[in-house]
């Protein structure tokens, strides 16, 4: 046996290396600036590119520049970089542009804490944009997840042409720990599927069960078209309702009914429990250890961990709640993914625990909510 | 060579806008270059100039206010032989200054065409960056009291290497923009022009008083004599090839066995200086050259060389879960910093806690065990008690044995720096 020994910044590094990712552009900010630093180190000197921006706007508009040029493309920041992104945001997803996108959450409000953990923006992420549609968010719990998760972001990005983003946090970013990489299991690299440059050719053109329009570069041997207006397939700006209505359609449709594809969790299965205990990120590995606690004791609790929150995998959380009476979710916030919960399961028993100070939540505490509510 | 205008989409302008006559300079200009339209994007910016990416049919890009310049950078990164041209009206240029600046302090082979008509055409003709002092927008007063900015004047300051202005109805029109198309960096054509639908619907402005209130700004000459230098894609590929490739990730192999057995949490704290942070993550190594799973969180303020250093580390033989601190096994006091940071973990520690502290820190009174060490008197410098310390707490075969120490500093330092923490950490044997 042998391991490595990384942060989780640089984890994501080398995942979106292990992933094809060729172009990185960012801004620094802590607690996101290791992954900026890693990529520097790692993209120019294999042929990539990796640019600072002059500011975040100007980082995410590089990726996307560079996206449609057929570069796989990566940039990472915090809270009040997302905030600016969001624009941007809304141009990959109605444009549908790959980018993976890491948001290495800290403590806010705005500029918050710099160097304290939340995990506040899980609603943000999924609201962020002005459209209200959907995006996909992978949520890392360890070291090992922000290599093997940044390597599926990438493979959903290029597969369903669409921002994806990683929900990391200063906790698991920042905190260095040991991983096995080569005992890892990577997902195959997964790349955009390509049009035929020689037929006719609609930007935006699907059909039949296809859902994602097929791609070809700007650069490439024959003119192509991208723009952030209301477009019909043929990628120029469109008034015709039955288009619009159309086109939104499918983009709502493309990740919403392929959640049960890319559906990432872990689960640890107690017998005789009445409770589930349902959380993600870093308070996932507080939660493992209460419900390791609590095995053999008067309140047993099984254990979900959801790594994809978004689209929420519904069908995933309702039958691993089917059993429970007694939910238990816990969050780095003041309730935020608690929200889909209750919204999915009506019947149950749901008991929050959120906490929003800086520090991790603590397994002592859940072990509270679990024995008492 | 054939127009590069989209037959299927002809120009839709209002009657008498300049920007249709730039329009077809740009096509003559790319079409005299001998440009064919899988060579060139268009970039457009939102407003009237950002129509144009639909009147051509070359490779095309329209996004954001005032992002234009961002997604062409990153076009250009990409695809170096690709003729890049970018077209923003003069509100463009004020909501995107930031990357306007960006651009031409890079000098990456670009041409940006400010169609500058001295208002916001699409929205009602407000004021923008460039809009006159006395003239007459949908402004209101606010124009009247904000000086307009010569953008050739800003973007020289900021290194573009070309610059030009130019009126839209110019002779020398296409001319200017093929010269500023050929020039290999970063190039920008301010372009005069009339608004009617909402400029000069108040206010009086000719082609003929374009020529000569252009004629009365100052030569650029100097400013492009003086920001002559290598594009920037071309330098950038340059020093990326210079640049040493990285090796993969260290892997480290278990080479010793860990004295311990289960979770060991252990905590330094110290100042800045002390190298508490670099100890935590030799503490890691020793773990990993052990077989053992190691987690380390540091905190220290955004100061460099002042302050307080904690690092809270982990080591243990199956998975760790939380990595917060619960119940140390060892916390190593080096600075009062440090013990004013975690004042209330070092009062609630249980006599399970073994505490090295250096001589003279005061610490909060607890349960735990306590010895003090005087690092002077062992002539052991404060750089180096964070490394002693974990020396000490080796040849006590706690946490830790001298072998796996000895592993992790091979692992970590070249072989100056190992010889010397190796005296280190012989200083630090017992007595």
């Amino acid at each position: 046996m042998a391991l490595n020994l990384m942060e989780g910044n640089e984890a994501i590094g080398w995942g979106a290396m292990a992933a094809g990712c060729n172009f990185f552009a960012g801004y620094p900010i802590t607690p996101a600036t290791g992954i900026y630093n890693t990529m520097l180190k790692l993209l120019p000197p294999r042929g990539g590119v990796c640019l600072q921006g002059e500011d975040e706007i100007a980082s995410i508009g590089f990726c996307l520049g560079a996206s449609m040029a057929g570069m796989k493309t990566m940039t990472a920041t915090s809270g009040p970089g997302i905030s600016l992104y969001s624009e941007q945001i809304s141009f990959a997803i109605g444009s549908e542009i790959p980018v993976v996108i890491i948001d290495v959450q800290r403590l806010g409000p705005s500029t918050g804490s710099a160097t304290k953990g939340a995990d506040g923006d899980i609603q943000f992420l999924r609201w962020g944009s002005s459209s209200g549609l959907p995006v996909i968010v992978l949520a890392p719990v360890d070291v090992k997840d922000c290599y093997l998760l940044t390597g599926q972001a990438f493979n959903l990005a290029e597969q369903y042409r669409c921002p994806v983003f990683i929900a990391a946090n200063k906790e698991i970013s920042m905190t260095r720990e040991t991983l096995d990489l080569e005992a890892l299991d990577m997902p195959s690299i997964i790349n955009r599927q390509m049009a035929d440059s020689t037929a006719s050719f609609l930007p935006f053109g699907t059909g039949g069960k296809q859902q994602v329009p097929g791609f070809l570069p700007i650069g490439g041997d024959r003119p192509v078209r991208q723009t952030s207006s209301t477009h019909g397939a043929d990628g120029y700006i469109t008034t015709d309702p039955e288009q619009i209505a159309a086109m939104q359609a499918r983009l709502d449709a493309k990740l919403k009914t392929a959640v049960s594809e890319f559906t990432c969790f872990e689960e640890l299965n107690v017998q005789n429990a009445d409770t589930l205990v349902i959380a993600y990120g870093v308070t996932a590995r507080a939660a493992k250890a209460a419900v390791r606690r609590l095995e053999k004791s008067d309140h047993p609790a099984s254990l979900l961990i959801l790594k994809t929150l978004w689209p929420v995998p519904e069908a995933l959380i309702r039958e691993k709640a089917a059993s429970c009476q007694h939910i238990v979710m816990v969050e780095m916030n003041l309730g935020q993914y608690v929200r889909e919960l209750r919204r999915l399961l009506p019947d149950k028993k749901i008991d929050f625990l959120g906490q929003m100070n800086g520090e991790l939540i603590k397994p002592g505490q859940i072990m509270e909510v679990i024995a008492h509510g | 060579m054939d127009s590069l205008l989209n037959e299927s989409r002809p120009a839709v302008f209002c009657p008498g806008c300049s920007h249709e006559k730039v329009m077809h300079g740009v096509d003559q200009a790319l079409t005299g270059m001998g440009i064919a339209a899988e060579g060139v994007v268009i970039v457009s910016d939102i407003g009237c100039s950002g129509l144009f990416d639909v009147f051509f049919n070359t490779h095309a890009f329209h996004g954001l206010h005032g992002r234009a310049l961002t997604y062409a950078t990153g076009i250009k990164m990409a695809r170096p032989h690709l003729k890049v041209i970018v077209t923003m009206g003069d509100g463009g240029l004020g909501i995107g200054g930031a990357h306007v600046l960006s651009t031409c302090r890079r000098n990456i082979d670009l041409t940006l065409l400010v169609l500058n008509n001295f208002n916001y055409g699409m929205t009602g003709g407000q004021c923008s960056a460039t809009t006159p002092r006395e003239a007459v927008v949908g402004s209101g007063f606010l124009n009247r009291i904000e000086k307009p900015m010569d953008i050739c004047q800003v973007a020289g300051a900021a290194g573009a290497g070309y610059l030009d202005r130019v009126s839209a109805y110019d002779k020398g029109l296409v001319a200017a923009l093929k010269a500023a198309m050929a020039f290999d960096g970063f190039s920008l054509v301010d372009i005069w022009g009339i608004c009617p639908g909402r400029y000069t619907r108040r206010n009086k402005l000719t082609p003929k008083t374009i020529e000569s209130d252009l004629a009365q700004l100052p030569s650029l000459d100097d400013f492009m004599a003086r920001n002559a230098r290598v594009e920037y894609s071309r330098a950038y590929r340059q020093e990326a090839a210079r640049q040493p490739v990285v090796s993969d990730p260290i892997r480290i192999k278990a080479s010793c066995t860990s004295p311990m057995a289960g979770r060991s949490e252990i905590v330094l704290l110290g100042s800045a200086g002390q190298r508490i942070l670099t100890a935590g993550e030799l503490l890691c190594l020793s773990g990993a050259a052990a077989g053992c799973h190691a987690t380390q969180k540091n905190d220290y303020p955004i100061t460099v060389m002042r302050g307080h250093s904690v690092t809270e580390v982990i080591l243990s033989d199956t998975e760790i879960e939380y990595t917060g601190i619960e119940n140390p096994s060892s916390v190593i006091v080096l600075a009062a910093e440090g013990v004013n940071r975690r004042k209330k973990m070092l009062s609630e520690l249980s006599s399970d806690t073994h505490v090295i502290k250096a001589a003279g820190i005061e610490l909060p009174a607890c349960q735990a065990v306590i010895s003090e060490v005087d690092f002077r008197a062992r002539k052991i410098k404060a750089p180096d008690w964070a490394l002693a310390a974990l020396a000490i707490l080796a040849w006590q075969n706690k946490i830790l044995t001298v072998e796996m120490l000895k592993a992790a500093l091979k692992l970590r330092f070249n072989s100056a720096v190992y010889e010397k923490a190796l005296r280190v950490v012989e200083k630090a044997a017992p007595q």
